[in-house]
């Protein structure tokens, strides 16, 4: 009977947890997915009445905020590509080499997270002016892959030390180099781990609020130009934005689930 | 006999020799946060305490003296002191919530998992928008009958309803975090001492108390460390829901930088927000270590 | 200390059965002794006995209450781990004071426990100790000190010695045995090693797929195994059994014919499988009446006992002789199989013929 009771309690705990997640977001869809009039109603519908793109329309169409999408999506990609294609030899190296200065390395990786954004990006914007970066896609990337970068090297690591070593051993053995083995036995079995820290950096790109608009100017993303709009915009584009700004986000979330639940281990299949 | 002595060791063949291989992998990631961290980072206490005449205080003075500093550093201070304790009682409840048999525990894993994704930017206008003037909440509590009339939730003369708004913005965002740390922590905590605790006659609290919570150290270190210096960040959520009226220390580093165009003041914004975080870090690793003896390999 | 049984006590995880309907009743200041192979429900029955597993049928009575609704924490037991749980973050002295800390006995009755659990134990230097600082087996001292130093009223003990190694395994059971004895406690002990269980325990329960297939003194299950898994099972090496038809008072196996003491009449017109253990076959060198043939494979010299694996027609079978006797492989030998220590068994079902009970005392080899 009690055993009863605290299941009861459990999960109903659980779905008053799971409301106060999805409320919010629910509330911003409507709004983003109504009509302007609608947007700026009292009370406000707290059901979908008329369902329409016309905020949505209003908000993409409004100045800069197409080109600042365009732009989020490059900076994204490249953060991607930079911070994977550095961080994955290191996350390597400190997965399978127990070398002299590796926890030296590792804890300077993990330290650099101790460093807000905030004291990076502000001689960064007086760094890039100088080597005429500033205000830039490319320029944005390096400041977003030194944030990413320790997150994709310790990722990295775990899923490489996730895969046995003796089976590039065995490939070595079969007449492979290590690269060979590398290329043919361990990344093969870590591309899922990759993707979906792959993912992760990108939506870290993505979100990143402070740097963008610190380091950008007529070329901002999508968050800088939220931002920067955020004061004297209207109700209808803010709560466009909002949602532009959370759609991928939920996207992603549910994209690399699986492999999010598989870093906890025996938690869900 | 050999006729001739062995070649010395050139550059390449001793790059292609095994030993060195870790070190080449690693060496462009720290090159990149060399040039992309230190260097930076050495450049804002240039920023901060130099000028054209050599090292100076002025901008210091000139963030302390500012109007704004009290309220900027207070309010900081105080987001931490509300935020984090919240936070780390609703992630631990999460943690022993997910923990436990739960059925459609993948469907509550994901939704939990929701704000993981989500900037402080959109977190804090989806709160704003339940806040404002005429938003969500208004309307709920209009509809039940508890409102005649709308209620200006974000009032710049209340600053305790601006905070809230801004607490629950935070919470809501980023307690996720918190909490899959600590699962991983729980999952780590082998199954048999719980039931040890449990035959020798511990009830549910008392093994939280006895056997969970000192077990679950190591990651309330990593989850308190990682919290304590994302919270001297909190900007966007804040600028979101208070517009300008109510402001925190990255929010002034940030208009000295955008708004005024001054790098300096900014820059001793930053370093004080740096120190702050140091600070904090080191403490809690001294408040949360385990002692050697008590590391079972 | 109280005695505990078990009633058509049954689990299931999904549609696997781990415990099916078993019976079991172990009295006051006995040493019981669960022993299978892995996956045959043993570790799964003492959780039920101890209430870290639900059970889906039957009932659990722990000193004449039904325990089977209870927590754990209610049901008066202890338990040895077997990655001993010892706790990290505490001292040896407050591992084995947990349980009583959480009976709320007084600071003074607690130290006193404390203490001479582990003098028992041997471990009395260490209680300033952390875990972290142990060595294994210490470790696994201070897991049976806390077992010892709550007033359980049964003990309960998951392959306790399994994570020791050799040596120290056969020095632990001794201890062990002897240190239970003196405190006549209730134990139920689970292990898949066979000789751990014939040295330790006063009963022995042999199971296999969550049934309990004999339960018997250690002696009784080793000379009258209830069917051809417990005889295989038991005894180091298993029990030799050959096929075999009964006629005329002869026994016919593959290599040869036996005469019989007293052929029953239950014996004739049936397959049947003739077991005698290595040590009951006796080696000769000439023909007998009473001898089958065989051939010699191959001899491991065991120090104690020669083992010698033996071709017999169809059937191979395991000898043990005095270390001084000597076989060529490939030579030709004659084994004679006490009488007395042959037991029957079905072919088709596996099952003993004669009732096992009826212990027969060994008679002098012939």
């Amino acid at each position: 009977m009690r055993a009863q009771a605290a299941s009861l309690a459990l999960h109903a705990t659980a779905i008053l947890l799971a409301l106060w997640v999805l409320l919010p977001i629910y509330f911003i869809a409507v709004a983003a997915f109504s009509t302007p009039d609608a947007v700026y109603a009292y009370p406000k519908q707290l059901l979908p009445r008329d369902v329409s793109l016309e905020t949505m329309r209003f908000f993409l169409g409004s100045e800069g905020v197409g080109e600042s999408l365009v732009r989020s999506v490059l900076v994204a990609a490249l953060t991607l590509l930079l911070a994977l294609g550095i961080g994955t030899p290191a996350g390597y190296a400190l997965a399978r080499f127990a070398f002299r200065g590796s926890d030296a390395v590792r804890l300077t990786i993990v330290g650099t997270r101790a460093f807000p954004i905030v004291i990076l990006s502000i001689p960064l914007a007086v760094m890039f002016l100088r080597w005429g970066i500033d205000d830039s896609v490319f320029g944005l990337a390096l400041a977003h892959t030194a944030l990413a970068l320790p997150f994709a090297v310790l990722v990295t690591s775990s899923v490489f030390a996730g895969i046995s070593v003796e089976l590039e051993e065995a490939a070595m053995t079969l007449g492979c180099s290590r690269a060979g083995a590398i290329r043919r036995v361990a990344l093969p079995l870590a591309l899922p781990g990759l993707a979906a820290a792959a993912i992760f950096v990108f939506i870290i790109s993505w979100n990143e609020v402070f740097a963008a608009s610190i380091l950008t100017l007529r070329n901002p993303t999508l968050p800088a130009q939220v931002l920067a709009a955020l004061e004297q915009s209207p109700l209808p584009y803010r709560f466009a934005g909002g949602f532009f700004l959370l759609a991928p986000s939920l996207i992603v979330i549910f994209v690399i689930r699986r492999y999010l639940f598989n870093m906890w281990g025996r938690v869900v299949r | 006999m050999a006729t001739t002595a062995a070649p010395a060791p050139t550059l390449a063949s001793r790059l292609r020799r095994w030993e060195g291989l870790p070190y080449w992998l690693v060496l462009p990631t720290l090159a990149f946060l060399v040039l992309f961290f230190a260097w930076p980072m050495a450049q804002a206490f240039e920023l901060a305490f130099r000028d054209e005449g050599g090292w100076t205080l002025d901008h210091v003075r000139a963030m302390r003296n500012d109007l704004r500093f009290d309220e900027a550093l207070g309010i900081t201070l105080l987001l931490i002191v509300v935020i984090v304790p919240a936070q780390f009682v609703l992630a631990l409840g999460m943690a022993l919530l997910v923990n436990a048999k739960l059925r459609l525990r993948g469907f509550f894993l994901y939704v939990f998992m929701l704000p993981l994704a989500i900037s402080d930017l959109a977190a804090g206008i989806v709160w704003s928008a339940i806040f404002t003037e005429t938003g969500y909440l208004n309307t709920i509590l209009q509809r039940l009958g508890v409102l005649e009339f709308p209620y200006i939730w974000l009032n710049p003369l209340e600053k305790h309803q601006i905070l809230f708004a801004i607490v629950l913005a935070e919470l809501w965002r980023s307690t996720v975090l918190i909490m899959i740390i600590l699962v991983a922590g729980l999952q780590g905590i082998p199954r048999d001492y719980g039931e040890a605790a449990e035959v020798f006659g511990a009830g549910f609290f008392q093994r939280i108390r006895r056997v969970t919570l000192p077990m679950l150290k190591p990651a309330l270190q990593v989850a308190l460390l990682l919290r304590v210096i994302l919270a001297f960040e909190v900007f966007a959520t804040v600028i979101a829901i208070a517009g300008a009226s109510t402001t925190v220390l990255s929010a002034e580093a940030w208009r000295w930088q955008e708004q005024t165009q001054n790098a300096n003041v900014a820059a001793a914004y930053a370093a004080l927000i740096l120190v702050l975080s140091l600070v904090s870090a080191a403490f809690v690793l001294r408040l949360l270590r385990t002692p050697k003896e008590q590391l079972l390999r | 200390m109280a005695d505990v049984g078990f009633e058509r006590v049954r689990k299931t995880f999904g549609k696997v059965v781990a415990v099916d309907d078993v019976d079991l009743e172990v009295t006051d200041g006995e040493f019981v002794v669960l022993l299978g192979p892995s996956g045959c429900g043993k570790t799964t029955l003492l959780r039920c006995l101890a209430g870290l597993e639900k059970v889906d049928g039957g009932r659990v009575l722990i000193g004449g209450r039904d325990a089977t609704d209870l927590p754990p924490r209610r049901r008066r037991i202890s338990m040895v781990f077997q990655s001993y749980a010892v706790f990290p973050h505490m001292r040896v002295f407050d591992n084995i004071a947990f349980g009583l800390r959480m009976q709320k006995e007084r600071k003074a009755a607690i130290a006193e426990r404390v203490r001479s659990a582990a003098e028992l134990l041997h471990i009395e230097e260490l209680l300033d100790r952390y875990p972290a600082q142990l060595s294994g087996g210490q470790r696994q001292r201070v897991a049976v000190a806390r077992a010892i130093a709550t007033k359980s009223e049964v003990l309960l003990m998951d392959e306790p010695l399994s994570n020791l190694d050799a040596l120290l395994r056969l020095e632990m059971r001794a201890e062990l045995k002897a240190l239970l004895r003196k405190l006549e406690a209730t134990t139920i002990y689970v292990t898949h090693d066979q000789v751990e269980a014939l040295s330790m325990g006063d009963r022995i329960a042999v199971m296999k797929a969550g049934r309990i297939v004999q339960v018997d003194s250690p002696l009784a299950v080793y000379d009258n195994p209830a069917d051809t898994y417990v005889g295989g099972f038991i005894g180091t090496p298993p029990m030799n059994f050959l096929e075999a038809m009964v006629e005329d008072g002869r026994a016919n196996v593959s290599g040869g014919s036996l005469p019989l003491a007293d052929a029953s009449s239950e014996l004739e017109d049936r397959k049947l499988l003739l077991g005698s253990r290595a040590e009951a076959i006796t080696v000769k060198d000439e023909p007998h009446d009473d001898a089958i043939r065989a051939t010699v494979v191959v001899l491991e010299p065991l120090g104690s006992h020669n083992l010698l694996t033996v071709r017999s027609g169809e059937d191979t079978l395991k000898v043990a002789t005095p270390p001084q006797v000597f076989r060529e492989p490939d030579s030709e030998v004659w084994l004679g199989l006490e009488p007395a220590r042959i037991r029957w068994m079905d072919a088709d079902t596996g099952e003993a013929i004669a009732p096992p009970g009826q212990r027969e005392v060994a008679a002098a080899p012939a």
